[in-house]
């Protein structure tokens, strides 16, 4: 049987109010060790104040394939964004 | 380089007339800056080209922990030896954020490990001499981790995303490395003779290895220009190797110190200097493994990976028989 | 109280500290997988950064203008004031990983009696080690269990280490006159006072872990007072090297 660790991902939060955002990978044999290699590994800088440790195996992933079909059809719903909407110089705080 | 001469397996630069319709599609978002993620479509070639330059790339950095390491339990001062220790544990992550690079290709960790205990493929020759006084540890930040540095941040923007992401990770760590080095140098110049000397035989020993690591001049080589094209490489070694020996030469001029090359002269007119001959037999020979330290840093890495093999497999059967003791108190 | 046991006393805290950072810096490049090598490596780090504390205090406290370098570099064993298992070789992972082990359950339980030390230097100290070694432990316990409960080679090579190194963990639980006076002072912790909560802590892990606690609890001591093993001597040949060879160099 293989003895290579499982591959897992690191998302580190680097200050409060910030969302968790990928950091890298690294290997563990389970997910207490993976949670402190994060530390070891990617918070040696004080890039952190909070680490979420997850099984590659785990993420479920977009095909690249499908990009057009999934992202494209948001390309024309311009309506979504503010700018649409011109407003009068005289409005103000709108 | 950290990653030298690598091999694309092609003999000539593909062009547009050449590739399918899908080739033709990668090419041209390569051309539009377009970054190549994990699950793109992307030629072989790429792929395998990408694979033996970033796995070269990590070996280079997991080896290079080595000639420092030979110093670590020397160090001089307590602060010293916490900074070295710093600087070679960085080396071990950026190892890390390769090896993790290059899995995203499809490859695991351990058997580019294997490949590279096996022989089958090189680590950066600079790493192949050996750290014989305290002012080599300076000379490795300024002089080694220097040329890095110039060859990497054009990697930063290089094609694949990974890649390019390990790279600007790696680049912002790595910016202490050169300057812990110089500031190893100025300490050896400002001190006694002794030590001076030591400083001067560390410049006059990595000094041509160091220019060596560029590479030879790629200006007639095909597997460089398929790289550039995948801009998986950005600049050619002659241009790098130039704008490290300009950067270099003032600095060692303000250490007092004489770079071991009679032929150096600044040329006015070009607004470069201009060096002497380069030695690649030896460049070469130091790649066939006849470098002072080729066998010992091979047998070091191997030993320390079979070492830690029952180790390795104790923590993967505790985890097996912790998810198994789990899985039964669930049902 | 008297500023000799003082210094006495911050010499013991700080060559611990040294000796075991001196040891893991050993391990730099050569750990069993990349990113144990790092945690490792931070341990190491830590370490270096607590003896670089004491020791500077305890120049000041000597008084003698004796800077921490001056302390940890020229110095012979015999002015080393660690204890004995600190300085033990590395051996394999598990001996390093035991060696940790039964320091840091140690150095966790003096650090936190310390941080209500009447000398606030001391206690300020404590605090900020404290934070560092409280991981320590939780990751040296960690191994201790993945080794021991792991495949039989693992669990045959732990309680080997465990059992190797055993005469030395008591060390650390024999108060000499020094520790006498530093405990009255208010200033150093009660060591009798630690070894019920450690042997509690480390049979704990050791039972977790499918270990045996070794029966006989005879202590090898000597390392507080300047009496060492026979490595010690090996260790600051190499780490001392060059202080001594060029005394009037500045690095």
């Amino acid at each position: 049987m293989t003895s290579e660790w499982p591959l897992w991902e690191v998302f580190i939060r680097s200050q409060h109010g910030l969302a968790h955002k990928h950091a890298g990978s690294l290997h563990a044999s389970d997910a207490e060790m993976a949670m402190k290699n994060a530390r070891d590994v990617y918070t040696r800088r004080n890039e952190g104040v909070s680490i979420w440790v997850v099984k590659s195996a785990d993420v479920v992933a977009s095909a690249p394939g499908d990009r057009e079909a999934l992202f494209d059809p948001a390309n024309d719903k311009v309506y979504r964004h503010p700018t649409f909407f011109p407003m009068p110089d005289e409005v103000k705080h709108i | 380089m950290y990653a030298q001469m690598v091999d694309t397996g092609l003999n000539k630069v593909v062009d547009a007339s050449q590739m399918s319709p899908q080739e033709q599609a990668f090419q041209a978002r390569i051309d539009a800056d377009v970054k190549v993620e994990p699950r793109d479509w992307m030629p072989e070639a790429y792929r395998r080209t990408l694979v033996r330059q970033i796995q070269q790339h990590a070996h280079s950095e997991v080896v290079g922990q080595l000639p420092e390491g030979n110093w670590v339990t020397r160090a001089p001062t307590l602060k010293r030896k916490a900074i070295l220790m710093a600087k070679i544990q960085d080396e071990a992550g950026h190892g890390l954020y390769l090896y993790s690079a290059a899995e995203t290709l499809g490859v695991s960790r351990d058997d580019l490990i294997d490949d590279l205990h096996a022989g089958k493929v090189k680590y950066s020759s600079i790493f192949n001499y050996p750290t014989l006084n305290w002012a080599d540890i300076g000379a490795i930040g300024w002089l080694v981790d220097g040329a890095a540095i110039m060859n990497q941040i054009p990697l930063c923007r290089c094609s694949y995303g990974p890649y390019a992401r390990a790279m600007v990770r790696i680049c912002k760590e790595e910016s202490f490395h050169q300057r812990q080095g110089f500031d190893i140098m100025m300490a050896m110049c400002r001190g006694s003779a002794d030590q001076k000397a030591m400083a001067q035989d560390a410049l006059d020993r990595w000094w041509w290895p160091s220019l060596m690591m560029f590479g030879p001049s790629d200006a007639e080589s095909v597997h460089s220009a398929q790289s550039m094209r995948w801009k998986i490489k950005l600049l050619s070694n002659d241009e790098l190797r130039q704008r490290f020996v300009d950067q270099t030469v003032p600095q060692a001029e303000y250490l007092g110190l004489r770079v071991p090359d009679p032929a150096l002269r600044w040329n006015a007119q070009s607004g470069h200097y201009e060096t002497g001959p380069i030695d690649w037999a030896e460049f070469q020979a130091v790649l066939r493994g006849h470098g002072p330290c080729n066998r010992d840093r091979i047998r070091v890495r191997k030993e320390a990976w079979d070492d830690g093999q029952w180790v390795r497999e104790a923590a993967m059967a505790h985890a097996r028989k912790r998810a198994e003791r789990e899985s039964r108190a669930a049902a | 109280m008297n500023d000799n046991a003082r210094f006495e006393f911050l010499l013991r805290m700080g060559d611990n500290a040294l000796v075991l950072a001196q040891r893991l810096s050993e391990w730099v490049g050569k750990g069993p997988v990349l990113e144990e090598d790092i945690a490792l490596t931070n341990v190491g780090l830590d370490l270096i950064g607590q003896a670089r504390m004491w020791l500077s205090y305890a120049g000041e406290v000597e008084g003698a203008g004796r800077d921490e370098d001056a302390l940890a570099f020229r110095r012979d064993q015999h002015g080393f004031r660690n204890l004995l298992l600190v300085e033990q070789p590395n051996g394999d992972y598990a001996e390093t990983t035991a060696r940790q082990f039964l320091f840091d359950r140690w150095h966790l339980l003096a650090l936190g009696a310390m941080t209500r030390s009447r000398d606030e230097r001391v206690a300020a100290i404590a605090a900020k080690a404290g934070k560092e070694v409280a991981y320590h432990v939780e990751r040296s316990s960690d191994w201790v269990i993945r080794l021991g409960d792991g495949t039989d080679e693992s669990h045959a090579r732990m309680q080997r280490a465990i059992d190797g190194l055993w005469m030395y963990a008591g060390e650390g639980f024999l108060p000499d006159a020094t520790d006498d006076a530093m405990a009255e002072a208010g200033i150093g912790p009660d060591l009798a006072a630690l070894r019920a909560p450690w042997r509690e802590g480390v049979a704990a892990v050791l039972a977790e872990a499918t270990l045996a606690l070794p029966a006989d609890d005879f202590a090898q001591r000597g390392g507080r007072q300047g009496r060492h093993t026979e490595h010690l001597g090996h260790l600051l040949c190499e780490m001392q090297f060059l202080q001594r060879a060029y005394p009037d160099a500045r690095w």
